[in-house]
């Protein structure tokens, strides 16, 4: 049940609605609890149709080029 | 890849070249601190993760990663099933996702018999779906099965703030995780040296109602991710800390996890529900670690629907262990019924039915 998945905003409907692509599944999902901070590409976790969080993939990175860096093999 | 919560552009987290430097990193950390250490998780999720990619097998002996309360379909009260199937009888539709559809409440009754024997119990993916059946259906009264953690309460917040049909009517057992984790902690014997905080609750609640813990019980806690590297860093981070002689909050999960969780889904909840103490299954009373509708939303409330009050004398059918596996205190290996008269197919415990049960990961994944 606390399964979400991520998908792309390929289309906004209107102020609570976007189209979204899941692995080239085009879904309908609602944006309401991530007003305004959504822009056509962006990647959402999905969780029971409704977006819940942008995925900031800057941060991601960050965590995982500081373990790519270590020379310990 | 329902797993998977990566953007293409982040497929390092699949890089095994990098897992094999995590692993080296926490090999490492672990020689360092010496000692059997225990973690624990609190999400079904993560130990998904855990099962699939196999991690138990791959961390030094004495590193020991174990389950808590993180089945929100395990611990819903047998109480919540009777009262939906009541419910049915009483000639509504019973609306849920599907994790719901086969757990046996405390007489081994669940929504799929109930269904087969006429009455009208539907499975969907969201609750936007029991709203589109609610105006379907103007002369019946559809009841959503409101089960699930923080991660899952906001889309029935914003369902009744945004005044759903009048036949629209919600159950309401959310639960929430912070105090599940403090009644562990507040045991004394209690033999936890860290845990790994749900990276989907965390979303919605972000980590600051997480401080308490280090402060109060000096125990170090990292936000995992759901890729199994998101959840080595998490451990590498936590075995850091005890080294360090630390314990405080951690995020390894930033690209999704913000200190303030998210803050429309939270205002939203504090509108709609109020906390009460709560019954888990097989567990017992939590306090202040249950959401009811609050005084506002009152005439949403299915239980007030019930024609007859629901009783339940038993929780579990007698030998199941569910309440200690929740709690991380038994593995389902000890149970009497695991994988006797228990399996996937024929479930008699909830902790078999959920995919996010740890004895129904045990079965499909590992460690039999
Ligand atoms: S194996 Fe079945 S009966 Fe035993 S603890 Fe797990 S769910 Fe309960």
């Amino acid at each position: 049940m606390c399964l979400s998945v991520v998908a792309k905003i390929i289309e906004f409907i209107d102020q609570t609605q976007a189209k979204v692509d899941i692995n080239g599944v085009t879904k309908i999902i609602t944006i309401s609890l991530l007003k305004n901070e959504l822009e056509l590409n962006d990647w959402v976790l999905i969780h029971t149709g409704f977006a819940i969080a942008k995925i900031d993939e800057s941060k991601a990175m960050e965590i995982i080029n500081a373990y790519d860096k270590i020379d310990n093999l | 890849m329902r797993f998977k919560d990566t953007s293409p552009k982040l497929d390092k987290f699949r890089s095994r070249k990098i897992a094999k430097k995590i692993l080296h990193s926490i090999h490492i950390s672990y020689a360092k601190i010496n000692r059997n250490l225990k973690l624990m998780h609190v999400c079904g999720t993560h130990e998904t993760t855990v099962a699939k990619s196999g991690i138990r097998s791959l961390l030094p002996n004495g590193l020991e990663i174990i389950s808590g309360p993180g089945c929100p379909v395990c611990i819903c009260p047998s109480e919540h099933i009777s009262a939906a199937i009541q419910l049915a009888k009483q000639g509504a539709i019973i609306v849920t996702f599907g994790d719901m559809f086969k757990v046996p409440d405390s007489e081994l009754i669940t929504l799929s018999n109930t269904k087969s024997n006429g009455y009208d119990i539907r499975i969907v993916y969201s609750i936007n779906d029991a709203v589109k059946i609610a105006n379907n259906n103007s002369n019946k009264k559809i009841i959503w099965l409101g089960v699930g953690f923080e991660t899952t309460a906001p889309m029935t917040a914003f369902t009744l703030i945004n005044n759903p049909p009048t036949n629209f009517f919600v159950l309401s057992d959310f639960r929430l995780v912070p105090p599940a984790m403090e009644l562990l902690l507040s045991d004394p014997k209690h033999d936890l040296d860290g845990f790994v905080l749900p990276g989907h609750v965390s979303t919605i609640i972000g980590t600051k109602d997480y401080d308490q813990f280090p402060e109060k019980y000096n125990i170090p806690c990292v936000v995992g991710g759901f890729d199994a590297l998101d959840f080595l860093i998490a451990i590498d981070m936590i075995l850091k800390q005890i080294i360090r002689g630390d314990s405080i909050v951690e995020n390894a999960y930033p690209r999704v996890v913000k200190a303030e969780g998210n803050t429309i889904a939270l205002k939203m909840m504090n509108k709609v529900f109020k906390v009460v103490d709560a019954k888990w299954r097989g567990i017992g009373i939590i306090k202040k670690s249950g959401f009811e509708l609050s005084e506002r939303f009152v005439k949403y409330d299915a239980k007030a629907l019930l024609l007859e009050p629901i009783k339940s004398d038993r929780d579990l059918i007698k030998g199941c262990l569910c309440g200690n596996v929740i709690l991380g205190k038994a593995v389902p290996q000890s149970c009497p019924h695991f994988l006797k008269k228990c399996t996937p197919e024929t479930p008699i415990g909830p902790c078999m039915v959920s995919d996010e049960g740890t004895c129904r990961i045990r079965v499909l994944y590992e460690e039999k």
